[in-house]
């Protein structure tokens, strides 16, 4: 990175899951006697009074959060960043999620920023930009129970310093340990290589902001992931992530009194070897006995799980606390969707197998050809849920062959998938950790069919949904808590109007309503449930 | 300078004489450009071979002058001597018979040659290596008939079967030859090049128009395709001045002279045309006009297309020319252009009437030091747009500043020495200038004497503004002579395993410097990733300036010990580099033209349509392809 730094501009690009990623990035840098990096900070915080001041000084700049319509400000701006880079003194920093990430899954990446710093090199300004991703992983994330209840609708507490203040005595709790880990810096020249023709700039002068054209945004997009991606693979996963993958599971298939310890132990050792073949980035204490890796993980997070009778179970008694069962499901839903997002930090691990091992099980054929076609249907409808290369469908779809053929799931002779006798543990737990994405999906998709009236608003949406998955939930036809996370709802939403099956109709209110296609919606259910075959024939043959 | 002969003051004297006596014969003639006349003056010089070949500077057989596998005179080359000093032998030039104390720790520095380490050329010319010519034998017997010279020697093919690229000259030195001309012909005026335009119509021969061979464009190569008989038309006999019109100060003059004759005969008349590209001393009129040539006075003079007036082209489809010498016409698109820059694809040029000037009374050479390249290049900006920029004005970047230190001959006197010492000490201690990043401009003034004093004020006062320290008139006068030497030097680099080459673009002001910054990044990177053993030299200078843009050029040079394809090395490295100049905002060519070595990026450059309309002139002019060296398109 020193050197890096000493020959193009730098921009360093955290990934983004706590208030702390400042902070610490400007800490390392400072404790390697690197150059503070200049950081590009939502606006919000500029209304902290001390904490404003105390970010400006290490080296922050404030940004809205959005200026979508307005020109000079973009201008000043990206002006702004363009002169950081062009002197470089310092790195530039930025989010490219833009905001924290509340599930601890990557969000799909925001493209303004890194469309600025990527504009001095396609203007010929500087001779390449250096992106550097920067995996942050914590062991127990700062606002762990704050995002859940975020996430649960809870609205998010104004930055305030009073606020931070009062959050102190969380300070003095146990939170392990953090990694950062400084990915393979990426030049963006080499990214652009045969992609861009920087020719199209010859033509207008350059201090003229320009909106980037189709090709460009083509290329911002796929860089982002790429980076988003890189980040995701050098994120540390501890033990606990896996263990509380394993306990989420265990709970909803019924295990209602817990798991045995020695069991659980057998499980995660399973699943450590299981990961670390998928190619996760697994910091598994080598020397201690797998039994003492897994109470120590446990005993960090003892707000999350209890102990009792040798038995581990999710902390849901305690959370339960007293109230109408409505009251009740949301106080547990809190302790599930903590869970959850830990779980949420392997899933780019098994993402690719998973989405296999669903679509050899929606597809309920053996025909390659007909699992590619479901796998590339999977893929598109949570392709707003998790990071996956936009038309790298081909490529996933090998990379998932690939991976469940060495951890010995699946044959592949000629045109079929086969399970092998071994595999149906490895599919089982794979289907499972995407079950309650799908089921989710289906119940948002159930909630559009039956219940969306015609004056559907985008903002009634969320409360509206969420009602409704109560209502199932307490009813017991839903299973899994984790639909209530507003962030699923969003993403399928988003993931319906992609696929057109919702159209967003402007209406005359600043609001505009949200038209549903049922029948379109009510297919797409039913192909998610594997009531119906995939009909859409996959553009790419394999 | 260049044009010092290397004949004894009388002779020159003599012949000087007899050419004044030619011209003034010219002159009496009534000046009509009637075609009868001027065949009958074709023929009254053939009638006296011994008076006329005096005069010409170019013989048919050049190798009896220059070099078959290098550049220029052969009596003029860069060696080491016993001592391990650089040496540059002859006579002709400033330059010659001196010794060069600072190159060899230059050359061992930059790219870490080695007088140890030769590469020797082959030393002669084996004919024996070459094809034998596949001759058309119906039209060598009517070609026989007119009495136009032809030659179908080895050593006369070979001369004219390339131009001056780093692979050609690379493959000659190595004593390879690829397609040869299968023979060269020698019109000696414009109807024995029609004759042989009708004959290879006729026949279905290929024409390849060859004038000074200084081509760095791969011009000159005879295509891989060609399976007609190839014949190479050498201008070079074609060298007279047809008339001078001093009332309208224009100049007629048969296309084949050589730049250096054409201002040395006109100067005896006290005219100039100031038009002086580098390769001034072999480059022909007829080839500047083929490819869009520029001079280095071109701020004063004008490019060829400023300077030409009236064109005379032969194509397959007849004699192309204007009817009259209006200074300028509505005429519809200006015919002129689609001959400029035609590279030979059309026709050959014949005649061309041109602009003179009276030479300017007083000439002045100047130099500025810039603490760095950057306010050198913002000074250079604000010149051209007080429109004040002299005669010629060039910015070296600190390589080339190095460079041209490398070369100072050796000096006489204590005393010079001795102030060169303190110029330094003044510029680097006292003005605190880092010898590491200070770059130089060379400046040239001409015109009346007290304009001149005047201008060169008003440049320097720009220039302080700028940080820029006036360094003296031997700077700038060392800083121009090396342009006729450099191409010298590239041979001595070749002897001892470095290759290089130049290439040039235009690029609008705002981005010269990143372009500059970024394509010499860019080599040095490609370099290293196509594994060159040693740091490349990869350097820059702004060589025109103009009101919305620059010419730049850069030179780029490595030694290859260690690789075993370097000529493949170093064309790939200089595709990525031009790569990078298209990418940056820069032109596929400011003079140099196209060739075939650039053609690959024609279309992006000029548009589907464009190319469109340069096809729809080629298939109407020539449609037979009689033109057939595959230049441009």
């Amino acid at each position: 990175l020193q050197q890096a730094i000493h020959e193009h501009p730098v921009v360093l690009l955290p990934s983004h899951r706590s208030y702390m990623d400042f902070l610490l990035m400007s800490y390392i840098l400072y404790t390697y006697d690197l150059a503070l990096p200049v950081i590009a900070a939502g606006m919000d915080f500029m209304g902290m009074r001390f904490v404003g001041e105390m970010l400006r000084m290490s080296g922050a700049f404030f940004i809205r959060r959005s200026f979508g319509g307005d020109k000079l400000y973009w201008a000043v701006f990206s002006e702004y960043v363009r002169t950081m880079l062009k002197t470089g003194f310092a790195p530039v920093e930025f989010f490219l999620e833009g905001t924290r990430s509340r599930t601890a899954k990557s969000l799909t990446p925001k493209l303004g920023l890194l469309n600025i710093v990527m504009d001095p090199f396609l203007k010929g300004e500087v001779f390449d930009v250096t992106l550097v991703p920067v995996s942050i992983s914590y062991e127990r994330i700062l606002e762990e129970s704050l995002y859940a209840r975020e996430l649960l609708g809870v609205p998010k507490p104004k930055e305030s310093t009073s606020g931070l203040f009062k959050a102190r005595k969380v300070l003095s709790e146990d939170y392990g340990s953090i990694h950062v880990y400084f990915g393979q810096p990426v030049s963006v020249r080499s990214l652009a290589e045969g992609r861009v023709n920087r020719c199209q700039f010859n033509l207008t002068p350059r201090h003229i902001p320009q909106r980037p054209g189709e090709e460009i945004n083509h290329f911002v997009n796929d860089s982002a992931f790429r980076l988003v991606w890189a980040q995701e693979e050098n994120m540390v996963l501890k033990p606990w992530v896996l263990l509380a993958s394993l306990l989420l599971q265990n709970h909803h298939h019924g295990q209602k009194g817990g798991t045995a310890l020695e069991e659980l132990t057998e499980q995660a050792v399973w699943l450590r070897d299981l990961s670390r073949q998928c190619g996760a980035f697994l910091h598994w204490p080598e020397h201690a006995p797998p039994s003492e890796v897994v109470s120590s993980s446990l005993s960090l997070h003892q707000g999350l799980v209890s102990i009792s009778e040798g038995r581990v179970h999710l902390a849901l008694e305690q959370a339960g606390g007293q109230g109408g069962p409505e009251e009740k499901l949301l106080n547990q839903a809190v302790v599930v969707l903590s869970c959850a997002s830990y779980r949420n930090q392997a899933l780019h691990v098994f993402l690719r197998p998973a989405l296999l091992a669903l679509a050899i099980v929606t597809s309920s054929s053996n025909n390659r050809q007909e699992v590619y076609n479901s796998f590339s249907f999977l893929r598109n409808m949570f392709s707003n849920e998790f990071i996956l290369c936009p038309g790298a469908t081909v490529q996933d779809f090998e990379e998932a062959c690939y991976l469940l053929v060495k951890t010995g799931a699946l044959q592949i002779p000629q045109q079929e998938v086969l399970i092998t006798e071994r595999g149906h543990r490895t599919l089982a737990f794979l289907t499972s950790i995407l079950d309650p994405f799908l089921q989710g999906y289906q119940v948002v998709c159930r909630f559009l069919c039956e219940e969306a009236t015609e004056a559907l608003t985008d903002k009634q949406f969320v409360p509206a949904v969420r009602k409704f998955i109560i209502k199932h939930l307490l009813t017991g036809t839903l299973r899994y808590a984790e639909a209530l996370s507003s962030d699923l709802q969003k993403n399928s939403l988003a993931a319906l109007l992609r696929l057109g099956a919702v159209r967003r109709v402007k209406g005359g209110a600043e609001q505009g309503t949200l038209k549903v296609n049922k029948v379109m919606v009510n297919s797409l259910e039913d192909t998610l449930g594997g009531k119906l075959p995939t009909q859409k024939a996959a553009a790419a043959r394999l | 300078m260049a044009s010092n002969s290397s004949g004894g003051g009388s002779d020159r004297q003599r012949t000087a004489q007899q050419r004044l006596s030619i011209i003034a014969g010219h002159l009496q003639r009534p000046v009509d450009g009637n075609p009868a006349i001027l065949a009958e003056e074709c023929k009254a010089q053939e009638s006296k071979p011994d008076a006329s070949s005096e005069e010409r500077r170019v013989p048919r057989r050049r190798q009896e002058i220059m070099k078959w596998n290098g550049w220029g005179y052969s009596d003029s080359r860069f060696l080491f001597n016993k001592k391990g000093q650089a040496e540059f032998t002859g006579k002709r030039y400033r330059l010659s018979g001196m010794i060069i104390p600072g190159l060899k720790d230059w050359m061992e520095g930059t790219f870490g040659a080695s007088l140890q380490h030769k590469a020797p050329a082959t030393p002669i010319l084996n004919s024996n290596a070459i094809q034998p010519p596949n001759l058309h034998e119906a039209f060598v017997e009517e070609l026989k008939s007119t009495g136009i010279p032809f030659s179908h020697d080895a050593e006369d093919r070979v001369f004219r079967a390339h131009g001056h690229c780093l692979h050609e000259i690379f493959a000659l030195r190595e004593g390879k030859f690829g397609r040869v001309p299968d023979m060269v012909v020698w019109p000696n005026c414009h109807n024995d090049v029609v004759k042989i335009v009708e004959l290879a119509c006729k026949h279905n021969v290929c024409l390849i128009p060859y004038g000074g061979g200084t081509s760095v464009s791969s011009a000159l190569e005879c295509p891989h395709e060609e399976t007609r008989s190839i014949v190479s038309l050498d201008t070079s006999q074609m060298n007279r001045i047809l008339w001078i019109d001093e009332k309208n100060l224009t100049v007629h003059v048969e296309a084949g002279i050589v730049g250096q004759d054409l201002e040395r005969l006109l100067n005896e008349s006290g005219y100039c045309t100031g038009h002086e590209p580098d390769s001034m001393e072999f480059s022909s009129l007829g080839g500047w006009v083929a490819t869009r040539a520029s001079g280095m006075k071109k701020n004063i003079y004008g490019n060829i297309e400023d300077l030409v007036v009236h064109i005379k082209m032969v194509t397959p489809r007849g004699v192309i020319e204007k009817s009259c010498m209006g200074p300028r016409m509505s005429t519809g698109p200006d015919v002129h252009h689609f001959i400029m820059g035609s590279e030979g694809t059309l026709g050959v040029v014949t005649e061309v009437t041109m602009k003179i000037r009276p030479m300017p009374e007083y000439q002045k050479y100047g130099s500025v030091v810039f603490p760095n390249f950057e306010q050198g290049v913002a000074c250079l900006r604000e010149v051209a747009r007080q429109r004040c920029a002299p005669a010629s004005i060039r910015l070296m970047d600190n390589e080339q500043f190095k460079f041209g230190h490398a070369l100072k001959p050796q000096v006489s006197s204590i005393f010079t020495s001795f102030l060169d010492g303190l110029k330094k000490l003044y510029i680097t201690k006292f003005k605190g200038f880092d010898p590491n990043r200070l770059c130089v401009a060379t400046l040239l003034f001409e015109g009346d004497r007290e304009k001149v004093l005047q201008h060169e004020k008003q440049v320097y006062d720009i220039a302080a503004k700028f940080g820029g320290l006036a360094a003296g008139e031997d700077n700038g006068q060392r800083g121009y002579m090396l342009t006729f030497v450099i191409a010298y030097l590239r041979d001595l680099g070749m002897d001892y395993y470095v290759i290089g080459e130049s290439f040039e673009t235009s690029v609008p002001w705002d981005r010269v410097l990143d372009i500059c910054r970024n394509v010499k990044a860019r080599i040095v990177r490609e370099c290293k990733e196509k594994g060159v053993q040693f740091p490349p030299l990869s350097t820059c200078r702004v060589t025109q300036t103009y009101d919305a843009g620059a010419c730049v050029y850069f030179y780029f040079a490595f030694n290859y010990r260690g690789l075993s394809d370097p000529v493949h090395v170093y064309e790939q490295v200089e595709h990525a580099a031009r790569e990078e100049i298209l990418a940056n905002g820069g032109s596929l060519s400011h003079h140099h033209g196209v060739g075939k070595l650039r053609k690959e990026w024609m279309r992006d450059t000029i548009s589907n349509v464009g190319m469109g309309m340069l096809k729809s002139v080629k298939d109407y002019v020539d449609p037979n392809n009689i033109f057939g060296n595959r230049n441009l398109l």
